[in-house]
Order: structure tokens, then C-alpha cells, then sequence
């Protein structure tokens, strides 16, 4: 088979930008820590988080203190709201510290993304999506549901409000 | 010869799939131009933002599934008919394309109803407010499902009428090696036919019993998982066909031919190889499913860029090549050589110049962890109306100049309404595009009536929203009048009388390495086929298996309106 010299040479350099893309992505992986969106927030019975039958936090859903430096957020993501995050009732977490979320669905699929930030995960009705993030700057971060979820989608929105750590009051700690 | 009086059988079997085609193209953009001003609140008074998605829902199913499909079975019909020099099967190719339609009718009907108040028929509200993704638990008509299958199933047998051409061929020409063409639309079938078996299972398996209420609940990540086997390599569906044109029929409007048949082979069988073990690229923010196989998605996925970036190579070679036939000289100045001023050609061109922006903005989305920042904004729309938008409805709209008059028989009218109609398409798309990328940085989501909020506000990272909103506007107003010119020269040119010699043919120039360079192991189908099954079975085994394994239907969920 015949190859000219200049296609040797072109798929040298595409062999070399693909392997390259891959290497990056690898060092963001290992180097940089980025974790992907994974099973590790396991299985939760849909019908049960719309019952607020399923005995776990969701029943009761907001911020809990596991110690002083990592707070896990609790969210229901349902048709058209995020609890807590919609509205008049924001997410408050301090900055500076471990935060988790846990985010579940109680009916359709939704999206959970905060503004300005790169957390940014699919909310799948079953599944309990977690990400776990650090805020280095305080101030009101939008929160936006990136998946069509029915006829008031684009109402679906909230704020994350990340106060600094001294001033995290206490009693947004539900236990 | 013209085709049409060559082989009028099949060009009549081309000109039904296309007028389909064009239909849907016309309805579509329609439904485009009311988004681009809505969600932009340019203007809202067409429809309500709660009805928005029905549009929403109509533009993807119509321009992405069925323009698409019927387009691809009117340019494979003419393709293998061209290369194998023999008509279609025509009781096969006639019944693919009445059940094709009749899947078109049956979902467009469910998703229309949704405009008209959702009435009850049959037992079920007539609506499919679910976008071209139909995630459960929300639930369409059955209507709906039923027609995607018979839309799927009907190009299942199109497939069917080219493998036995294909056969019909062989027996008469053994030891010979397959024409080029039919080579290509082979194997697009073969990854065709392996990727639908996810969309099939979903639909069939679980949707239909599901939304006729035979069974309580399905898993949404079970049946998204499905969704997303199927929904990569459909854009490999629609891009192949571009290929197709790309490589054996722009080399000759250029002037040349193409530069190498065995490049063009492997490109095809690498695409065959890598298609459909790359669906988790789709689902790299997706709770439930471990690192490692996305990340083995990934790799698949960048590997994937190779026959692309081959592409590239041979298409640049090929029509450069042209150019220096036709009297260009220098490193660059023999772009001036060509025919820019041919809409077919021009057409070509450019869907190929944004389709290497598109590229770009595909290893984004493909590089797992910076997917976090774009993955569902804008960015992702902003990418694909590069690549579905223009890669292929640029090259399908470009050809049709070309073709259209050979399977009527009819001289192209108003040229330079044609010759005018690529750039503005270029142009609306350049204006549209950008501006939606940069959106998407910005965390604007896409699929929303109205993304603003009342918690917040999005701040641009390059330029302002209010800017980015106005191209949008304008890049979606100038799209809409590049199709509506398409539609304006099909309709008069099919309206017109005979007369007259054609200026087109499909006679085609031998490529400059022709295929007896080219190893014979890359005509071999069941090599192919059963190594693109192994890497599925790598890819998709564990996951699939770990999902059935906690029950097929569990964590389940009922049907939930939308």
C-alpha cells in the first residue's frame, strides 16, 4: 500500500495530538485531582425521595456538619425547584472548607451546576449524584437546573450563597 | 447519461426520500427561527415558554432524525446505484421508505398534538414535550416511541436493499474489489445497524410496554445509558455520508480527483471500529456510573479524532489538486483557482471549513474533566449546529444542487439564489455559533425558554449576554432565509420543465491511488463487524452488566407527565 510522505507525517502529528489530549486529561485526573462525577453516592428509590419515605437526610434536606472543616449539602432537585436552593432559600456553606453535595431527584431528570465554578452534575432519578468542592471566594453563585425537566424548566434556578468561615452561622446545621 | 433516465426506478425512490427531507428541513427551521428569537426574548409571541419545548422537541426530531435519515437513504440509494451501475431492490428500498413515514407522521403527529392542548386519544394525552432525547421518566404518547421505531426500523430494510445489491453485484463480478461508494455506505450500515441495537432495546424493550402502562417503572440511568450507545454513533450516521460526498464527489467539482482510495477506506472501516464504544462521553457528569469507564470512553473518544484528522488531510490533497489542474500555483494562491462561485462546491467547502472549528469544540466536550465547565450550557448546541448544522446540512443542501437536477432530469433554476445560499448560511452560522460557545462559558444552559433567573444574573466571560443574544438573533434570522433560499431554487427546479443538457454528471475521474493500493483485508466485513463487537462488548459489558444486575427495572420509575 502506498502512503504519501506527507500523510506519514500528518498522522504522525495526529497520533501525537491525540496521545498528548489524553495525557492532559490523565494529569488532570491524577495530578491536578479532579474526580469525575462517579457511584460513589450509590442507589436511592425515586418514589420513596417523592414520598419522603426513604429515612436518609433527603427526607429532611439541607446542610450537615460532619466536622469543622467538611459540611455535605443535601438537595432535592424536583419539578420546578431545588430544596434547599430555590428561592427565597439559598444554600449557604462557609468557604474555605470541604463542602459535599449530594443531590437526588423526586421525579424527572434534572442538572445541577453552579455558576462560575466547575461543579456540574446530572441529577438521574435512582441515583445519588456527589461532588465534593472547595470555595475559595465568598459571595451568591448561581445555581441552574441544566436539564429539561417539563413545561417550567426555565424557572428552575437557585443561589449558593458561601459566607466566610467565621461568620458560618451554626444554625443552617440542621444536626 | 442522466441518472434519471438511466435508472428512473431508483431516482424516483431518491426524489420521494428528499421531498420528505425537505419537508421536515422547512418545518424545522421554522421551529428554529421561534427559538432563536424566544429564548434570546427578542421576541416571544409566537408561542408560550411552556410550549417552547414542543418546538424544542420538533426541531431536534425533524431536522436531526428525520431530515437526516431520509436524506442519507435518498443519497445512499443514488450512491450504490451509481457504483454498482444496476437499480435498487425497489420492493425493499419502496417499503423502508413507507415505513420511515409512516414512524415521521405517527411522531410528528404526538409531538403536534402538544400545540393543539394535548387531547386525549386513545387513552393517553397526545403530547411528546421530551425532546429528541425522550429521558425517562418523562412520559410522550406511545405514539411517539412507536413512531422513532418504525423511523429506525424502516432504515434497518433501506440498509437491506443496498446489502443486496451489494451481493447481487458480487456474484456478477467476483474477485473484483467493492466500488468506493458502495464500500463507504456499507460500512456506515454496519455501524449503523450495531449502534441502534441500544436505541432499539430502550424503545421496544422498555419505553413502548412502559408508557402503554404493561410495565410499572423503568431505570432512568438504564435507559439514558441505551439512549447514549445509540447517540453518539448517530452523528457518525449523519457525518459518514458528508464523508462520503467529501471524498468522491468534491475532489471532482474541484476539478481533480480524489487523492488516495485507500486512505478513504480505512478512515470508514476506523469509524465502523470506534463509532459506538464511545456513548459515556455523553454521560461524564452521570451519577452511578465508575471513573474508569468513562475514562475508557475517553480514550476511545480522542482516538476517534484520527479519522477525522485524516479526513482533512485527503480532502485538502484532493482538492488542491483540482486547483493546480485548473491552473493554481503557490503555497496558498491556488485557493483562488477554485470554483467558488458553484454552489456545490462553495457548499462543500464551507461546511467543511466549520466543521474543523466544530472539531475543535468536539475535544472540548470529549476532554473528560473540562467537560465539567460546558457540559448541558449553550457550548454543547453551539457545537453540534457546527457539526449535524452545518458539516452535514451544509454538504446535504450543497449536493442537492448538484444532484437534484440529475434525478429529475431538470436544469438547476434561480443560480444565484444557489450560488448566494452557502455563504449566508456560513455567515447566519459564524454569527450564531460563536456566539453560543461563549455563552456556554459563561454557564448560560442550553434546551431553556428562558435562561434568565431570579436569584442571579450570568456574566459573560468574553463579551456581554445582551451582544451574545443579538448574534444568536441574527445568526438564527440569517439561517432561516439560507434555508428558505434552499427550499425556494428545490421547488422551482423541480416545478421546471425538461430542456436542455445537464452541466452535471455522475461520471466520476479515477482517485490518484486507486484501490488496487489498498490491502484487500479492508474489504473484509466480518473481520470488521466482529472487532467492532469486542470493543462494545469491552466498553459496554461491565456497566450494562452492573446495571441489570440490581434488576432491570431498578431504582425504577413510574411514568411522570411532563
Amino acid at each position: 500500500m502506498q502512503v504519501h510522505n506527507f500523510e506519514k507525517v500528518w498522522l504522525g502529528a495526529a497520533l501525537l495530538l491525540i496521545v498528548g489530549f489524553i495525557a492532559t486529561i490523565s494529569y488532570g485526573t491524577v495530578g491536578a485531582g479532579i474526580a469525575m462525577v462517579d457511584d460513589s453516592g450509590g442507589q436511592i428509590d425515586p418514589q420513596a425521595v417523592q414520598s419522603g419515605e426513604t429515612g436518609t437526610t433527603f427526607d429532611d434536606p439541607g446542610v450537615v456538619k460532619q466536622n469543622d472543616s467538611h459540611y455535605v449539602v443535601y438537595v432535592v432537585a424536583q419539578q420546578f425547584q431545588f430544596v434547599p436552593g430555590s428561592g427565597d432559600n439559598p444554600i449557604q456553606v462557609p468557604a474555605n472548607t470541604l463542602v459535599t453535595f449530594k443531590v437526588t431527584s423526586a421525579d424527572v431528570m434534572h442538572g445541577f451546576a453552579i455558576t462560575g465554578t466547575n461543579i456540574n452534575t446530572m441529577v438521574i432519578p435512582g441515583q445519588v449524584a456527589e461532588v465534593t468542592a472547595r470555595f475559595d471566594e465568598t459571595g451568591t453563585y448561581g445555581l441552574v437546573c441544566h436539564e429539561y425537566c417539563g413545561a417550567g424548566h426555565h424557572t428552575m434556578g437557585g443561589s449558593v450563597e458561601v459566607v466566610p468561615q467565621s461568620q458560618y452561622n451554626a444554625t443552617e446545621v440542621t444536626n | 447519461m442522466v441518472f434519471v433516465d438511466e435508472y428512473p426506478k431508483t431516482s424516483k425512490l431518491v426524489r420521494s426520500e428528499f421531498i420528505v427531507a425537505f419537508v421536515a428541513l422547512g418545518i424545522g427551521a421554522l421551529f428554529g427561527i421561534v427559538q432563536a428569537l424566544h429564548r434570546t426574548g427578542m421576541f416571544r409571541g409566537f408561542v408560550s415558554s411552556a410550549d417552547y419545548y414542543t418546538l424544542l422537541t420538533g426541531h431536534g426530531v425533524l431536522l436531526a432524525l428525520v431530515f437526516t435519515t431520509f436524506f442519507i437513504a435518498g443519497l445512499f440509494a443514488w450512491g450504490v446505484t451509481n457504483s454498482l451501475e444496476r437499480e435498487l431492490p425497489q420492493r425493499i428500498a419502496w417499503s423502508a421508505f413507507w415505513l420511515m413515514l409512516t414512524g415521521t407522521v405517527l411522531a410528528a403527529v404526538a409531538i403536534l398534538g402538544g400545540v393543539f392542548g394535548a387531547p386525549s386519544v386513545f387513552g393517553h394525552d397526545l403530547e411528546a414535550d421530551v425532546l429528541f432525547t425522550f429521558y425517562a421518566p418523562m412520559k410522550a404518547h406511545p405514539a411517539f416511541y412507536v413512531g422513532a421505531a418504525l423511523i429506525i426500523v424502516g432504515s434497518w430494510i433501506a440498509g437491506l436493499a443496498y446489502f443486496k445489491a451489494l451481493w447481487a453485484w458480487r456474484a456478477e463480478n467476483p474477485g473484483e474489489r467493492i466500488p468506493l461508494k458502495t464500500f463507504m455506505i456499507v460500512t456506515t450500515m454496519l455501524m449503523w445497524y450495531i449502534s441502534t441495537i441500544g436505541v432499539a432495546v430502550e424503545v421496544v424493550v422498555f419505553l413502548i410496554p412502559w408508557s402503554l402502562g404493561l410495565i410499572s417503572q423503568v431505570d432512568p440511568l438504564l435507559t439514558r445509558t441505551l439512549f447514549w450507545y445509540f447517540g453518539h454513533p448517530v452523528v457518525y450516521f449523519w457525518l459518514m455520508p458528508a464523508y462520503l460526498v467529501w471524498y468522491t464527489i468534491l475532489p471532482k467539482l474541484a476539478g481533480g480527483r480524489l487523492f488516495s482510495d485507500p486512505l478513504a477506506r480505512i478512515v470508514f472501516v476506523l469509524f465502523l471500529l470506534l463509532s459506538t464504544p464511545v456513548g459515556f462521553h455523553h454521560q461524564y457528569v452521570d451519577p452511578g456510573i465508575p471513573e474508569g469507564f468513562k475514562f475508557i470512553a475517553m480514550t476511545n473518544t480522542m482516538f476517534l479524532l484520527l479519522p477525522s484528522l485524516l479526513t482533512a488531510f485527503t480532502v485538502v490533497a484532493s482538492v488542491e489538486h483540482g486547483a493546480r489542474q485548473r491552473g493554481g500555483e503557490g503555497y496558498f494562491n491556488w485557493l483562488r483557482s477554485l470554483p467558488w462561485g458553484e454552489p456545490a462546491f462553495a457548499g462543500c467547502m464551507l461546511a467543511g471549513l466549520m466543521f474543523a472549528a466544530g472539531g475543535f469544540s468536539g475535544m472540548i466536550n470529549a476532554g473528560m474533566n473540562i467537560n465539567y465547565l460546558i457540559h448541558n450550557t449553550l457550548w454543547v448546541p453551539g457545537h453540534f449546529h457546527l457539526t449535524v448544522g452545518t458539516a452535514f446540512a451544509l454538504t446535504a443542501m450543497a449536493i442537492s444542487y448538484w444532484l437534484v437536477p440529475q434525478i429529475t432530469g431538470k436544469k438547476l433554476q434561480r443560480r444565484s439564489v444557489a450560488i448566494a445560499q452557502p455563504y449566508v448560511w456560513f455567515v447566519g452560522m459564524a454569527l450564531m455559533s460563536n456566539a453560543m460557545h461563549r455563552a456556554g462559558l459563561a454557564g448560560i444552559p442550553r434546551r431553556t425558554a428562558e435562561p434568565t433567573y431570579d436569584e442571579f444574573a450570568f456574566e459573560g466571560l468574553v463579551g456581554t449576554v445582551a451582544e451574545m443574544r443579538l448574534q444568536i438573533a441574527i445568526g438564527g434570522l440569517l439561517l432561516f432565509l439560507g434555508a428558505v433560499m434552499f427550499l425556494a431554487v428545490m421547488a422551482e427546479t423541480w416545478l421546471a420543465h425538461r430542456g436542455g443538457r445537464l452541466s452535471v454528471n455522475s461520471d466520476f475521474p479515477a482517485p490518484l491511488s486507486g484501490p488496487e493500493h489498498s490491502p484487500r483485508i479492508l474489504d473484509n466485513y466480518k473481520l470488521w463487524t466482529a472487532i467492532a463487537l469486542v470493543l462494545i462488548v469491552i466498553a459496554y459489558g461491565p456497566p450494562l452488566a452492573s446495571m441489570l444486575a440490581d434488576g432491570v427495572t431498578m431504582p425504577g420509575s413510574p411514568p411522570i407527565p411532563v
